[in-house]
């Protein structure tokens, strides 16, 4: 984002204008700075104290816990002594958010091609606006929908892949059960954060130079090509971050994966069997039965989702910051 | 090009175009192996016992892939065929992400409109138990839209003006390095999980500041959901308001804050309602951070300020764990109402970018 800050870049008159107009002596002048510099301070104020409270929350769990936080796989916070440790929701949260990536970012930069270069100029538009409905749809009925309409569709393929690729560990599938796993969970996601992905790397193959385009088709490149010697170059830092952001949606979601995993604390290799966890669906499904050391387990878990999302979402903006101007908020 | 096929006619301009571009499919070629690989598929389907329209359709689509490509390497050589490879697999991927969201609308479509009536609009859920029909979501609807409303009332205004600082105060005053961190804070505050921000409302508004867990909590959390969104699409909207109309203000010494409020903003106000209308779409759905920060509620309560308070969200998945045929399909008829609401915000929202952006000049 840096970059959209220099004043170079920004319709704001210079400072030799402002002097002209006069505008730091105006009292109206003082009154709107002051209360657009506090709206944008509070924003600075909500995140500090969201790390802030999580911490300070978290700490009476952390204290009462007899189990290694980081190793255990328990969660029976409530208990005394307490036990409870995140391995199996780090490990439900990092499978499924994989799984995720692997089937999301190869199709969102295939829609996002088709959109940008090969779909015709005039059902380009409308074919945006229809990838861009997907995002419209509330998380809870993505979660309906994968419970109800997609298990018994995915179920077909689990057998599939234990028959014939039951020799690769993660798709041995020892117990004949193929719903609520963190193969159709993962699934679910990839779905609920393609439009992410292929909005952004939309975003940024449409910004490619004609010229770029021009002179490889010139040359006498074929149109794929043309799109691995012009738009994959270009695109490169786009599409790294747009497939951060998805990520980061993907560790965080909740309430679709709170609905298709049958919540269960262990950590189970075999991806097609029923079973996982993750940080965000724990939360939701454990928190109305929690007592004060459980609320501030949950907290603590919170506080280590809140961390790996920020960590990712820096990442992702860190790389696109050569490249500004693609924020993933609109 | 022309000057020769005046020359010589039709059928050495076909021969000059070979000789410049090589030898190529038929254009009838496309069609002709879709329709050889389906019939294929559909002959293999009948000796092969493969079940089902899905079934039949993959061996289609892979038949289709190797025949096209096989043909088109043997005839126009490895280029042209991984050409059409990479072609048929961008297309593939279209198809692959419109077929989620048509199954997804249709189901919910079916599904809702079973139970969707007057009444299911019109009553609340008091004292209808789980495994009886009957009942409705208007407790809900009401929480949503006061909740959602609160959280727009406090996030649109608040985003509004932290965009305004962003693009008309921080990069000619003193602050660019404030200006910097909050554009940067901005950025990574979509990032932040909804349940983080329900665990956070709790922890800092329930359990510090003693408020009770309502809908105003939930609109706190929605707000800050909501907020990043706004900022970023309002500044996107100001940066593209041109500097000479902000010239020409000034220029007959109309202070910078009217100069904001009286020539900026009408400029840019049909993209800013746009982006607000987007934000509200997308937290409307949001159920995690109410589950965090609302109890449920199966009757009407009108006061997002005291007492439990549904939701649309917290209605659908209060309804669709409660497990019972009747109590499932009234989720079905929830998720149908819930996803109404946002269609019709994000529709809304987009005739508006579209017939009213921002004037040019």
């Amino acid at each position: 984002m840096s970059t959209t800050l220099e004043p170079t870049g920004t319709p704001v008159p210079s400072s030799a204008a402002r002097g002209i107009t006069g505008a730091s002596v105006r009292p109206g002048d003082r009154v709107f700075l002051g209360l657009s510099r506090g709206a944008g301070l509070l924003i600075l104020l909500t995140m500090a104290s969201i790390a802030i409270f999580l911490v300070v929350k978290a700490i009476p769990a952390l204290q009462a816990n007899t189990a290694n936080f980081l190793t255990s796989t328990a969660w029976f916070p409530d208990q005394s002594p307490a036990v409870f440790g995140i391995a199996a929701l780090v490990f439900g949260t990092v499978m499924t958010s994989i799984v995720a990536m692997v089937l999301a970012v190869p199709v969102g930069i295939g829609i996002a091609l088709f959109i940008a270069h090969y779909a015709p100029r005039r059902l380009a538009t409308a074919l945006g606006f229809v990838t861009d409905l997907l995002a419209a749809v509330p998380s809870i009925i993505f979660g309906m929908w994968g419970l109800q309409f997609l298990t018994p569709h995915m179920e077909g393929l689990g057998e599939w892949l234990n028959t014939y690729l039951g020799f690769i560990p993660i798709f041995t599938n020892t117990l004949g059960l193929y719903s609520k796993s963190i193969l159709i969970a993962g699934v679910v996601l990839a779905i609920m954060i393609l439009p992410t992905i292929s909005a952004i790397t939309r975003e940024v193959f449409v910004q490619v130079p004609r010229d770029h385009i021009e002179a490889a088709l010139a040359l006498g490149a074929t149109r794929w090509e043309m799109v691995r010697l012009s738009i994959f170059p270009f695109a490169k830092p786009g599409m790294i971050s747009a497939a951060m952001l998805g990520l980061g949606r993907a560790l965080g979601e909740t309430i679709a994966v709170a609905l298709i995993l049958s919540a269960s604390y262990d950590i189970n290799r075999h991806i097609t069997e029923p079973g996982g966890n993750t940080f965000a669906a724990n939360i939701a499904l454990r928190w109305n039965e929690a007592g004060p050391i459980g609320l501030s387990a949950l907290v603590a878990s919170g506080l280590v989702l809140f961390v790996i999302t920020l960590v990712v979402n820096m990442g992702a903006r860190a790389v696109i910051a050569r490249r500004a101007e693609f924020s993933g908020a609109n | 090009m022309s000057g020769i096929t005046s020359f010589e006619g039709d059928q050495s301009t076909a021969l000059l175009r070979m000789a410049l571009s090589g030898r190529r499919l038929p254009r009838w070629g496309v069609p002709a192996a879709a329709v050889v690989a389906l019939a294929a598929a559909i002959g293999l389907n009948a000796v092969t016992g493969i079940d089902g329209v899905a079934g039949t359709l993959v061996v289609a689509i892979l038949l289709f892939v190797a025949g096209q490509t096989g043909w088109s390497f043997s005839v126009e050589g490895r280029r042209h065929a991984l050409d059409r490879l990479a072609t048929t697999a961008i297309y593939a991927t279209f198809a692959l992400a419109l077929a989620p969201l048509i199954g997804l609308l249709a189901t919910v479509v079916v599904k809702g409109s079973q139970v969707l009536s007057s009444s299911f609009l019109t009553t609340s859920m008091r004292s209808v138990s789980p495994r009886s029909e009957g009942g409705g979501l208007y407790h809900a609807l009401l929480g949503t839209l006061e909740q959602v409303g609160i959280a727009a009332l406090i996030g649109v205004p608040l985003g509004i003006l932290t965009a305004i600082y962003l693009v008309e105060y921080a990069p000619s005053g003193s602050s660019r390095h404030l200006a910097r961190v909050v554009s940067f804070f901005v950025d990574v505050m979509t990032g932040v999980p909804s349940v983080v921000v329900g665990l956070f409302v709790y922890t800092a508004f329930v359990l510090t500041l003693g408020m009770q867990r309502s809908g105003f909590a939930a609109s706190i959390a929605l707000t800050i959901l909501m907020l990043p969104v706004v900022v970023r699409s309002t500044e996107e909207m100001l940066r593209i308001v041109p500097r000479s109309l902000r010239e020409a203000s000034y220029a007959l010494g109309i202070p910078k804050w009217r100069t904001i409020l009286k020539i900026v903003m009408p400029t840019a106000i049909a993209g800013i309602i746009t982006g607000a209308m987007l934000a509200i779409a997308r937290v409307a759905g949001e159920t995690a951070p109410l589950l965090l920060t609302t109890f449920l509620s199966q009757s009407i309560n009108p006061d997002p300020f005291t007492g439990p308070q549904s939701a649309l969200p917290t209605f659908i998945w209060d309804q669709f764990s409660s497990g019972t045929d009747a109590s499932v399909n009234r989720a079905w008829g929830g998720a149908l109402v819930l996803i109404i609401l946002v269609m019709v915000l994000y529709a809304v929202a987009k005739i508006i970018a579209r017939f009213a952006g921002v004037k040019k000049l």
